[in-house]
């Protein structure tokens, strides 16, 4: 059994499996990609915990976080609906829970880590940072993951984009100067190398010239 | 030639305009600084960066440490404000169903009066007043409370002040989850110009002098890199001469424009810095001058008054010791580091750290270190004036 279509709130399958339970901690995980979210799910049930709930939509978040009442919330720090948690650290009614970001002074390293990895946590008050620990370092190992796929994603597109404008360069120059494909490479190159310049930026800087002209 | 690596971080506003100036227009080469600008998803994760040191500054929102000092946000390292970065900027903005229910009542849309605006506001509305900030810690939530409370409307029962980050303000709106909002630009011209919003009020009708954005550090690190704060408030002090030149408006509009900034047609960006806005999708138009001001009246002074007075209202509605609250505020804003900068530069730099806010009716000259500081208006909309305790 896995999530129905639509709505905010699921319970990924695997949350349902037989893993060595040895932490009783409520997790919520706001996560709107849900591949994301169940592979982020799947290594916290490794490393224990079984009571997650992820939450994919960022309409009303604090409410369907108060209405859950978990211990810890586990937030990508790239998720700009992340300012509307704050709010929940100065909840004022009285049966609230207070809520703090995590940031625990004792191990500078580990909330360094986290933030170097993007993920945020949000614990209530009176929470030790040794129950907190095991739960980040899941999520944290989970996220460097992303990071880097995000990271090599990024790196793809530029490469594909820059590759894109050489062509167009070498276009122009093969139509300007009426030789062929390769002598306009080397002649590219050949530029490049003089200017002490990239490739990719030497190409640029004649598309953007050549669209001045035409 | 590269000089020293300064990480600063910003949010995509067009208040991050002295940093960009700063960094695009050679003011911090000139101080041998060279600045690596990112920018951050929200204000939350912005503020992390800094306090765990993975950025040396950052453009922050005012009451951020003065929340912080006053022990609210669960944050545990104290952040400092090294210069104020921007007066105002801000724009309060309506649905347009509650916009059309304002008009049939009569009002005007003047965009001068936050009276009228307010008064007609609260008259569309028969229910709890929901309006979107963008932080909990933020002037748009302090002037909103400030503004609406004076107004006769009690908090928290009448108002509800709720974290709805700006790029999904419209979708709230659509939603009838809030009423109103109150942003930084582009936001609220963006708004308009996605056809779900009417701009009711520049925040700068509600305190003339409000200051919006400050320059924030880990405490101590003034201390400990002295003559890269000083040179660092330096190049944001020419960045902010040039920007309050007008003939810089379209070099500052195009740059500010560019995709690592705020990636936005030009068209939308000048509204601000140009003080005229389209303020419905009709095509409706209002002048507002010094919407947004880097410059006059020594505007990146670091008033300790300006830190106390935040300080006071976020202890009044939270409920904490409002003295100690002053004196915790009040340490925040580091005047004297910023006197200590500009010294040799400024012409205008005051020759006190605090002043009584709200006071100034028409531009007065006053006590400055080289004789000649005009401080500008900076009157509170229903003329209340606040006397800041004597250090």
């Amino acid at each position: 059994m896995s999530h129905r279509a639509g709505s905010a709130l699921y319970l990924p399958a695997h949350s349902f499996r037989k893993a060595p339970v040895t932490q009783d901690l409520a997790i919520i995980l706001v996560e709107p990609d849900r591949d994301k979210a169940d592979l982020i799910v799947e290594s916290l049930a490794d490393a224990g915990f079984a009571r997650i709930q992820v939450i994919t939509e960022a309409s009303s978040l604090k409410r369907q976080i108060t209405a859950m009442n978990p211990d810890i919330v586990l937030i990508d720090m790239a998720n700009p609906s992340r300012d509307m948690l704050e709010e929940m650290a100065i909840a004022s009614q009285p049966m609230d829970r207070a809520v703090a970001v995590f940031v625990d002074s004792s191990d500078d390293a580990l909330t360094s880590a986290a933030i170097e990895a993007g993920v945020s946590a949000y614990v209530v008050d009176g929470l030790r940072p040794d129950r907190v620990k095991p739960v980040l370092d899941a999520a944290i190992a989970r996220f460097n993951l992303f990071q880097r796929m995000r990271t090599e994603l990024a790196e793809t597109k530029r490469a594909l984009e820059e590759r894109k404008v050489i062509d167009r360069a070498k276009g122009l120059i093969m139509k300007a100067k009426g030789i062929d494909e390769d002598q306009a490479y080397a002649l590219l190159r050949k530029a490049a190398m003089n200017q002490g310049k990239r490739l990719a930026d030497v190409a640029e800087a004649l598309v953007e010239s050549a669209g001045l002209l035409s | 030639m590269k000089g020293q690596e300064l990480q600063i971080g910003f949010i995509p506003l067009v208040d991050a305009a002295p940093l960009i100036a700063a960094s695009e227009m050679g003011f911090a080469e000139e101080e041998g600084l060279h600045l690596t600008l990112s920018p951050s998803p929200s204000w939350s994760t912005l503020r992390d960066r800094l306090c765990v040191g993975h950025l040396d500054a950052a453009h922050m929102l005012a009451p951020v440490p003065v929340a912080g000092a006053l022990g609210l946000g669960g944050v545990s390292t104290p952040l400092e404000a090294l210069s104020v970065l921007s007066i105002n900027g801000n724009v309060i903005g309506v649905s347009r169903d509650i916009g059309e229910r304002m008009r049939a009542m009569g009002h005007d849309f003047a965009f001068d009066s936050a009276r009228d605006a307010g008064q007609a506001l609260i008259g569309a509305i028969t229910d709890t007043l929901r309006i979107g900030v963008p932080f909990p810690f933020s002037m748009h939530a302090e002037l909103v409370y400030y503004w609406l409370t004076a107004l006769g409307l009690q908090a928290p029962q009448n108002i509800s002040v709720q974290t709805v980050p700006p790029p999904m303000m419209p979708d709230a709106l659509k939603a009838g989850e809030i009423d109103a909002f109150c942003v930084g630009e582009p936001w609220g011209s963006s708004s308009v110009e996605a056809g779900v919003a009417d701009l009711l009020l520049p925040c700068s009708a509600i305190w003339a002098f409000a200051p919006e954005k400050v320059l924030a550090i880990r405490a101590g690190w003034a201390e400990e890199n002295t003559a890269r704060a000083h040179s660092l408030i330096r190049a944001l002090w020419r960045a902010a001469r040039w920007l309050s030149e007008p003939s810089s408006l379209g070099l500052a509009t195009e740059l500010l424009s560019r995709a690592p900034y705020l990636n936005l047609a030009p068209e939308i960006v000048e509204r601000a810095l140009l003080g005229r806005f389209t303020i419905t999708a009709r095509g409706d138009v209002r002048d507002a001058p010094g919407f947004v001001d880097f410059f006059t009246g020594a505007a990146g002074f670091p008033w300790r008054s300006q830190a106390e007075w935040i300080g006071r209202q976020l202890a009044t509605r939270m409920g904490l010791d409002r003295d100690a609250a002053a004196m915790s505020a009040q340490a925040t804003f580091r005047s004297d580091v910023y006197r200590a900068a500009l010294g040799h530069v400024a012409h205008d730099l005051p020759s006190a750290s605090a002043k009584v806010e709200g006071s100034v009716a028409e531009p007065l000259a006053v006590g400055s270190v080289g004789g000649r500081l005009i401080l500008p208006r900076d009157a509170f909309f229903d003329g209340r004036i606040f006397e800041p305790t004597p250090a």
